[in-house]
């Protein structure tokens, strides 16, 4: 089978609209065992009573944030190196998915701060790094964004996610160098409560959900980039013979 | 060669320019003064916080003074024609860019450094912790200038203005950030500052080898 | 000499931009002696003058020193006498050491042509409606030097709403509708 047929979005596009059908329950079953299993079955930590119960959304949103953005710098690669349009788009499609995840983390690390540390904020590193990845987010969306021509916003686009993956492991590598200059003693949210199987396995079960939910969005997504792109081909069209 | 002889001349053009706009020249350093002498106003510290604080005070207005330069960076060229061109030039893209960010650099990054010395003083930092900073500044004013570029040559042609320059480019300024000021109060709390000097010029040797390759292939985008 | 025809918006400029390759195609390749332009572009670049409806000049330049720098630039380096000279032939010598901000917008274009006479090196001009602005006096210098250039075994592309006055067996005229 030729692989590369699959890159005309024209043909995608069908191929997009199966993906979503068989991610979509999958994910919405995943989300709910996921959820019972972190209410319910998780034992309740000695330390940190149920509040810390948030990780089951916070660790896998965080992860799920970094994975989007690597992701979409993997698409933008293959985009400049093979000449494929559908490569732009799909990092384009990613985005928001991502961005969500990392405004989740980022919301869910402050409640579960406030009942540990007291604090609604605090700079660790990973935290701070999940806040610039936001940030990072935000400015491909609204590069992209800036430009009326779309395939031209995609480009652009690509280049700067390509720059900015390379630079999140920096960005940190020096939070962390940061905080052990400044706090010698560092409150980190690697502590988490010592991993029973049973969380573990919760925290797993979260990640299946968030993925399969991720690609049954990102698909929906892509298939209105596509269509989006094929309203201006036209568009193009009708004006120039007119 | 004939290649040297174009970069010089470009090189010269570029110089030209900065001579006849001299408000351009002005407004980053001036900026740059007025924002760190705001900031004792704002915060109020007392003497010996004063040091402490110094030299991120001086690191973030050199950030800001650069944010403020990045989006005029390639503007006015792409605006008349001339970067098309410049970059019709038979000669590799990546030596126009070298020279045009080096100029910069000379207008935005360097003047930055006559000026360091003297805000230490009012920021009361000793001696050997001005040896520091200026070092830091050294390293990590040319890689402000790199990725300024980067975030300018990005937004041309677009609907986005100095804004959006900035927000592409202070998360990626963070590092820099760190590592300079970290530098000084390494030294201050007794620690070698080699590791922050080091990471610095790791990255700026990095961003030196790789982002003007990113900067042509943005810039070639937006003139087609 | 070819010349590109076409109404508003038909692809005019995308076509001189695809030609000098400052764009690329998505289906066709341009080829110069039989190979493709981006294979050796600075080479292609060196026999290339691609000249558009923007001024590339600076305004707070002199119009002698935007001469100068357009032309080292692409390489051309010259004493200022044959620069002057230059300027002189296309009607600019009162304005040598005027900031170009102060020229009209016919006078600009007469920079442009000042280039052209100035650098002999490149067989092949792109001009983009290189006749705007330009009054009746200019366009008749325009099409001399073009004409001239063609004699010389030039070749000459360009985009204009003006039909252009030349001889038949030098001129192909491609008319775009789409």
């Amino acid at each position: 089978m030729n692989l590369y047929k699959f890159s005309s979005p024209k043909v995608f596009y069908p191929l997009a609209g199966s993906i979503f059908k068989y991610t979509l329950l999958p994910s919405i079953f995943f989300l709910v065992v996921g959820l019972y299993i972190s209410f319910f079955l998780a034992p309740t930590d000695f330390q940190q009573g149920e509040a810390y119960r948030i990780i089951f959304i916070h660790v896998p949103a965080a992860w799920m944030s970094m994975i989007i953005y690597m992701a979409m710098a993997f698409w933008n690669i293959v985009g400049f190196s093979l000449k494929s349009k559908l490569s732009f788009m799909m990092s384009r499609a990613l985005a928001p998915t991502g961005a969500i995840f990392t405004f989740i983390a980022l919301i869910t690390g402050a409640f579960w701060g406030r009942p540990m540390w007291g604090a609604w904020w605090v700079w660790d590193a990973r935290l701070t790094s999940e806040l610039i990845l936001l940030f990072l987010y935000i400015g491909y969306i609204a590069l992209v964004m800036s430009f009326d021509d779309s395939k031209r916003g995609e480009r652009v686009g690509a280049i700067y996610s390509i720059v900015s993956v390379i630079n999140v492991p920096i960005i940190y590598f020096s939070v962390i160098w940061w905080n052990t200059l400044h706090q010698g003693a560092s409150v980190s949210f690697n502590k988490a409560p010592s991993m029973a199987a049973m969380i573990v396995e919760g925290m797993l079960v979260m990640m299946l959900a968030f993925w399969t939910y991720s690609i049954a969005v990102v698909m929906l997504r892509i298939r209105r980039i596509i269509v989006e792109y094929q309203e201006e081909m036209l568009l193009m069209n009708h004006t120039t013979e007119g | 060669m004939k290649t040297l002889k174009i970069l010089k001349a470009l090189f010269g053009r570029e110089l030209k320019l900065i001579f006849r706009n001299q408000s351009d020249l002005f407004t980053t350093f001036f900026f740059f003064i007025i924002v760190c002498s705001l900031f004792p106003f704002g915060v109020k510290p007392s003497s010996e916080l004063l040091p402490q604080i110094g030299p991120g005070m001086i690191w973030i207005s050199a950030l800001l003074a650069s944010t403020v330069s990045n989006a005029r960076f390639l503007l006015s060229d792409f605006n008349d024609g001339s970067l098309e061109q410049i970059f019709l030039a038979p000669i590799p893209s990546t030596l126009i860019i070298y020279v045009k960010v080096f100029v910069q650099w000379l207008t935005t990054g360097f003047p930055l450094l006559i000026v360091a010395p003297i805000l230490s003083l009012q920021f009361g930092l000793k001696y050997q912790e001005i040896m520091v900073l200026m070092i830091s500044l050294v390293i990590g004013t040319p890689l402000l200038t790199l990725i300024g570029a980067l975030g300018s040559a990005l937004t041309l042609g677009g609907r986005g203005g100095g804004g959006l320059v900035a927000i592409l480019v202070l998360p990626l300024y963070i590092p820099v950030l760190i590592f300079g000021v970290g530098s000084v109060l390494s030294y201050s709390s007794g620690i070698s500052p080699e590791t922050s000097f080091l990471v610095l010029s790791a990255i700026l040797v990095f961003a030196l080898v790789f982002l003007p390759y990113a900067i042509a292939l943005s810039i070639k985008l937006a003139l087609e | 000499m070819l010349y590109v025809q076409g109404a508003n918006g038909a692809g005019k400029t995308t076509l001189l931009k695809i030609i000098s390759g400052v764009l690329r195609a998505d289906s066709g390749e341009v080829l110069w002696n039989g190979l493709n332009i981006h294979e050796s572009l600075e080479d292609y670049r060196s026999i290339m003058a691609y000249i558009n409806h923007q001024q590339a000049q600076k305004d707070e330049l002199s119009v002698l020193e935007n001469l100068e720098i357009t032309l080292s630039i692409s390489g051309i380096f010259e004493q200022k006498a044959l620069l002057q000279d230059a300027l002189n032939l296309v009607g600019l010598s009162q304005y040598h050491l005027r900031p170009f901000r102060t020229l009209s917008q016919g006078q600009k274009r007469r920079l442009s042509m000042a280039r052209l006479v100035v650098d002999k090196t490149r067989p092949l001009w792109i001009l983009d409606e290189p006749f705007n602005a330009l009054d009746k006096a200019g366009i008749h210098l325009l099409e001399g030097f073009m004409q001239s250039h063609i004699d010389a075994g030039g070749m000459v592309v360009l985009t204009s709403h003006l039909e252009p006055n030349f001889s038949q067996k030098s001129l192909k005229v491609l008319r775009l509708n789409q």
